[in-house]
């Protein structure tokens, strides 16, 4: 574990795999829930988890090296289920990339459980990791100029869905009709960071629920 | 009954609705928003007998005009400005009654960047996530104004401030910088650090409310590779692969994958909201307090 100091009062907490940097984000949000953690934001990230907003970051620093990692922590209660249509215009890109039929696509990935690893690049898009690493595909080269909103798209280890309409360079392979991220509703965001996330797979011709 | 409501008359190029900002929803990817100059935002509060945290007007450039429905308490604070009533000069930097259906018009900064506009009770649209603040990033927040829209005022609560002109801070000449080194510095070469703290940038016109964009030397890496997407503060000095630093305001994204090679002192950060494209820009290393 690294520490790094981020400006006057944050620290950038760098550990060696996503796995264990959602240990130390759910351990950070067990020592602020306690009331033993202090923070203005708690944001975790691909190798990181990033705390902003600290009155003493120097001494939390020599606090976090001093303590050992946590173990990964058992999983949150509760599963979001989000149906899908395999039906992505890049699936059979995807299944190129995996060595498998198309048809496979869907129940390999529907198939695996996910967790959100963390969120960003829009409110309410969360980084869902759980596929194998044999599975990572590449952006596109050339990014989309319009993904729909409710895409269900790969890159690199991870898998995410579009909030809303945005551009975007990920392999689309489906769709859900499932509303992530919604301001009028509490909570807004259905992923946040720790969520155990399902796809459960919708038949194409079926009508939008 | 009277109709607390504000009519645009002109909309100007850019004007936001602005508050103190939504933090604390940076790990769902909602940046932290609100006005990027607060101590002027603050002001104009203060002026129009508002609390601290009721929303204003944020302007680019060129000001905007604005028709209150019933009369109403107006400060402008920020970027220096001309400021008229119906035509007729009123004052910059203190309380301006105007009645019903007359027009404040606010007019272009010289110099600066952003003036705030405050009307006694606060700009009341809907708050998202607890801010009434326009998100230019992600698209929280109500859209920015258009000539002809009409925006819900607050009940007043206090009274305006008894002052003649309340004195501000000046839009710098040259925009200075304080920055704390890291998180990333490793990730360029020991020139790269030199070179940022030593040589002339200036504002580029690319700058907007989510990052002061800067043209100058490039900052050469040391490491070719990717940065896995990591968390950043307002303020990050992030370096995108064309080598010019960019300082993130706060609008800024809540992760990102180019590194940061330092932090300015969020002290800083006011002035960089009002320093007009082509204003010189010094870095200044400082140690961590």
């Amino acid at each position: 574990m690294r520490v790094l100091p981020v400006g006057e009062d944050a620290l950038l907490v760098e550990v060696s795999s996503g796995d264990e940097a959602q240990a130390l984000h759910a351990e950070l949000l067990r020592l602020r829930a306690q009331g033993s953690l202090r923070v203005g934001e708690i944001v975790p990230a691909a190798r990181t988890v990033l705390l902003d907003g600290l009155s003493d970051p120097a001494r939390l620093a020599a606090e976090l090296t001093a303590r050992p990692l946590p173990p990964v922590p058992p999983s949150a209660p509760g599963t979001v289920e989000i149906p899908v249509r395999y039906d992505g215009p890049d699936l059979a890109d995807v299944a190129a990339h995996w060595g498998v039929p198309a048809r496979e696509v869907a129940r390999i990935h529907a198939g695996t459980g996910f967790r959100v690893a963390f969120c960003g690049f829009a409110p309410g898009f969360g980084y869902l990791t759980g596929l194998p690493p044999r599975y990572d595909v590449p952006r596109r080269p050339t990014p989309r100029t319009a993904v729909p909103a409710g895409s269900v798209a790969l890159a690199g280890p991870y898998t995410g869905v579009y909030p809303r309409s945005s551009p975007g360079g990920w392999q689309l392979i489906g769709t859900t009709d499932l509303v992530l991220w919604d301001p009028a509703r509490v909570p807004a965001a259905l992923l946040s960071p720790g969520t155990r996330v399902r796809f459960v797979p919708v038949a194409a011709t079926e009508p939008a629920a | 009954m009277t109709d607390r409501a504000l009519a645009v008359v002109r909309a100007g190029a850019l004007t936001t609705v602005q508050d103190r900002g939504r933090p604390g929803h940076a790990h769902l990817g909602v940046p932290r928003s609100g006005a990027l100059d607060g101590p002027a935002a603050a002001l104009a509060n203060r002026l129009a007998g508002n609390p601290p945290d009721a929303a204003v007007l944020e302007t680019t450039l060129d000001g905007c005009a604005l028709r209150p429905r019933s009369t109403a308490v107006m400060a402008v604070t920020g970027a220096p400005c001309p400021v008229t009533v119906d035509g007729r000069p009123a004052a910059w930097g203190a309380p301006v009654r105007v009645r019903a259906g007359s027009v404040l018009d606010v007019g272009a900064a010289a110099p600066g960047v952003r003036a705030y506009v405050a009307v006694s009770g606060g700009i009341a649209v809907e708050p998202v996530l607890g801010s009434r603040s326009t998100d230019l990033l992600s698209g929280l927040g109500p859209a920015p104004l258009t000539d002809g829209a009409v925006l819900p005022l607050g009940a007043v609560r206090g009274l305006p401030a008894r002052v003649d002109v309340a004195p501000q801070p000046a839009p710098p000449d040259e925009l200075v910088l304080r920055v704390t080194p890291g998180p990333r510095d490793d990730w360029f070469t020991p020139e790269a650090v030199r070179v940022l703290t030593s040589r002339a940038y200036r504002v580029s016109p690319a700058s907007n409310r989510i990052g002061l964009r800067t043209t100058g030397p490039a900052l050469e890496r040391a490491r070719p590779d990717e940065l896995p997407s990591e968390g950043m503060v307002l303020g990050a000095v992030q370096v995108p692969p064309d080598g010019r630093p960019v300082v993130f305001l706060a609008d800024h994204p809540t992760t990102g994958g180019y590194p940061v090679i330092a932090v300015v002192r969020p002290a800083d950060l006011p002035a960089a909201a009002q320093a007009a494209p082509g204003t010189p820009v010094r870095f200044v290393a400082v140690r961590r307090r």
